[in-house]
């Protein structure tokens, strides 16, 4: 888009607005802020006609006159009740509409091990720990959604591990969205520094009552030498809801990064996730497991650069469309010349319910070095109509039946995550989303 | 307990029981033998309610019901239990947690009590050491990565947990081994008594020195040609199915 178009965007117009507020933060953020926003204007809110979001039609998003989320909206304590993993031991944060809220943080969030950060990240922005890491992922220079994050944020979440400190017990974000009458955009921002040889389990649960509501959510996660950060994001925001996520994580040598998306949630979802590999050894999966239904949109993009020799990447993502869902997956693995010994594989498979359902999905391997071993594949399907007589000829349910093949279908994502209290809430929220599943809970 | 009377089905526009006839009393068991091809597996499907097949004419009544009304699983909570010539694979459902859903289904059907998780696992663990299965096997999914003869084990290890009313066994014996097909029979026998019935459909004769019948029936172009005691199951192994092909298409 050329300049002279951009100059009447509202955005654009609203980060005008608000130099005044600006001129209060550090000179390195507020640089970062401006060369954001150019960046923004430059690439405009995206189209169909880019390539990057052919199937993904954000007008809705387009059309609507977005005001910024306050700080302090009151939230009921139910709501944040029901962002909780049950039975789950974890150090838990509330971020509302964007803003860490250390008044609402659950009784479980104290008692860290010596030098663990986990705080609001307005407050790191000001004491200096963020200038080294914010905007350090070079893969964003196409992400209109992250540049507009950057511009805009407030607050989030900043996370650093010390070397070669263990956390035993999960860190659980628990992002909430008030409901409004007005459209509101909510930038959480979240940087996450595991530091050489330390461990971190991270958690994030998106979710959220009101209509017209957007969420720009940026993840930065730096893996460092040896360390090993596991993130599992589970999205179940309103139906009326859109959600747009960009989670760029950088891996030093011998790092591991393990991502686990669980999108069930938002009229429209759309999650770009990039790990670069920046030394030998680092190791990344990939997983995800989406349900669109109704007139639901959910868009995982998903990029792994191999630009160093012996990496691994191991990417699975699984959807379930029903009704006039639509899932979108596109998943991008780069080999580059010098990634010799790459050990990479890619798979997407989806389960069709409905006639009016849609699955656009893209796999893609770009390999320009010669000794490495790389696969990848998608399947589309219904469900197995042998496999659901079997079932019924055994007397169960034909509704029941089915159901335990689309919980089947679901399940190897899901096992691949450790905690078994997070994986039975993760469990859950799929058969109460899941047609007629409901009466499978709980039973294993 | 299965009356069959002038059975007639198709599958994808052709005619396969042809005028098929079949009485199968309480306790009883029959061997129905015959050619591949010859329609054996569709009648264990329309049995069954397999969806694919039309019944274009005739009656098939089962423990006093007309079983074509039924839906397919409505026809196992009835008490028929068919086992698959060849088992399905079900990835991410648990072999236990499939045999507990069906079991519970049938039981609450039949008015009883549902099994809770321990007093299954009891259970289970009895009949899997009656076809001599490892109990392994119980946890994985359905059928998946099993071999061949583990699968038709599995199959009447199902059948010793469901303890259905009437058996229809689909070639169960193919593929086995002898000691395979000694403990598949084991599980068979164990069924056998006065309120049950079993239909062993087979192309072999070997399984019939273990599982005794009481009546053996030679099907051929779409019903059944000929009906006799277990000394007919011999002469067919000697003599083979060409006589009676030839008289079906006569």
């Amino acid at each position: 888009m050329s300049p002279a178009l951009t100059r009447n965007d509202p955005w654009v117009e609203r980060f005008t607005t608000l130099e005044r507020t600006r001129s209060q933060e550090p000179a390195w953020l507020q640089s970062c802020r401006q060369t954001a926003i150019d960046r923004f204007a430059e690439l405009g809110l995206p189209t169909t006609r880019h390539e990057a979001w052919k199937y993904t039609n954000v007008a809705a998003i387009a059309k609507e006159t977005f005001a910024l989320a306050p700080a302090d909206a009151p939230v009921a304590a139910e709501d944040l009740e029901s962002l909780r993993v049950p039975d789950l031991d974890a150090h838990e944060v509330v971020i509302v509409d964007g803003r860490f809220r250390s008044d609402l943080a659950p009784a479980s969030s104290t008692a860290l091990p010596d030098g663990v950060v986990v705080g609001s990240l307005a407050s790191a922005l000001t004491n200096g720990d963020l200038e080294s890491w914010l905007e350090q992922h070079p893969d964003r220079e196409d992400l209109a959604f992250a540049a507009l994050n950057t511009a805009f944020f407030q607050d989030g979440v900043f996370i650093r591990v010390p070397k070669n400190v263990v956390l035993d017990r999960p860190v659980h974000v628990q992002h909430w969205r008030t409901a409004d009458d007005r459209a509101l955009l909510a930038t959480p921002r979240l940087v996450v520094v595991a530091e050489s040889g330390s461990q971190l389990e991270l958690i994030e649960t998106y979710g959220g009552s009101g209509e017209s509501q957007l969420t720009d959510a940026v993840s930065e996660i730096f893996v460092g030498a040896n360390a090993s950060v596991q993130h599992v994001k589970l999205q179940v925001e309103s139906s009326r809801a859109w959600h747009v996520a960009a989670i760029l994580a950088r891996l030093e040598r011998d790092a591991r990064y393990a991502s686990h998306s669980i999108s069930l949630g938002a009229a429209i979802a759309r999650n770009d996730i990039r790990v670069r590999f920046e030394a030998e050894g680092g190791d990344t999966t990939l997983n995800g497991l989406f349900f669109a239904t109704g007139e639901q949109l959910v868009d995982h993009h998903t990029v792994v650069d191999h630009r160093v020799p012996h990496c691994t990447s191991r990417e699975l993502y699984k959807g379930i469309l029903d009704e006039r869902g639509h899932g979108v997956f596109d998943g991008k693995v780069w080999v580059r010349e010098q990634a010799q010994k790459t050990d990479s594989s890619q798979t997407n498979r989806n389960l069709i319910l409905s006639r009016d359902a849609i699955i656009d999905t893209k796999p893609q391997l770009e390999i320009y070095a010669d000794d490495v071993r790389c696969a990848h594949g998608a399947t589309i399907g219904q469900l197995d109509a042998d496999a659901l007589y079997y079932l019924r000829s055994r007397g169960i349910a034909e509704a029941k039946a089915r159901s335990l093949l689309m919980r089947g279908f679901a399940t190897d994502v899901l096992t691949a995550i450790a905690s078994e209290p997070l994986r039975a809430a993760l469990e859950r929220r799929l058969l109460e989303r899941l047609p007629g599943a409901l009466d499978l809970e709980g039973d294993q | 307990m299965l009356t069959i009377k002038n059975l007639h089905a198709s599958a994808g526009g052709a005619e396969i029981l042809k005028a098929l006839d079949l009485e199968v009393k309480s306790g009883e068991v029959h061997a129905i033998m015959g050619p591949n091809g010859s329609g054996k597996s569709t009648l264990a499907h329309v049995l069954a309610g397999r969806e694919g097949y039309d019944v274009t004419e005739g009656h098939v009544t089962f423990d006093g019901q007309n079983l074509l009304d039924l839906s397919v699983e409505e026809r196992a909570c009835a008490g028929l239990f068919l086992g698959f010539q060849y088992p399905v694979e079900i990835p991410g459902v648990a072999n236990n947690y499939f045999l507990r859903a069906s079991l519970n289904a049938i039981r609450k059907a039949r008015g009883e009590e549902e099994l809770d998780a321990m007093d299954f696992l009891g259970l289970l663990k009895k009949k899997a050491a009656l076809v001599e299965m490892d109990p392994k096997f119980l946890t994985r999914p359905v059928n998946v990565g099993f071999s061949g003869g583990e699968k038709k084990r599995n199959e009447i290890l199902q059948m010793a947990v469901l303890e259905p009313k009437l058996a229809v066994l689909d070639e169960t014996d193919s593929g086995l081994d002898i000691d395979a097909l000694r403990v598949v029979s084991k599980g068979i026998e164990s069924l056998r008594s006065p309120e049950h019935s079993i239909v062993l459909i087979t192309h072999y004769q070997r399984l019939l020195d273990y599982v005794v019948p009481d009546v053996v029936h030679v099907f051929a172009g779409g019903r059944i040609v000929q009906s006799g005691g277990k000394e007919l199951a011999i002469e067919l192994e000697k003599n083979g199915y060409a006589a009676f092909e030839s008289a079906a298409s006569a």
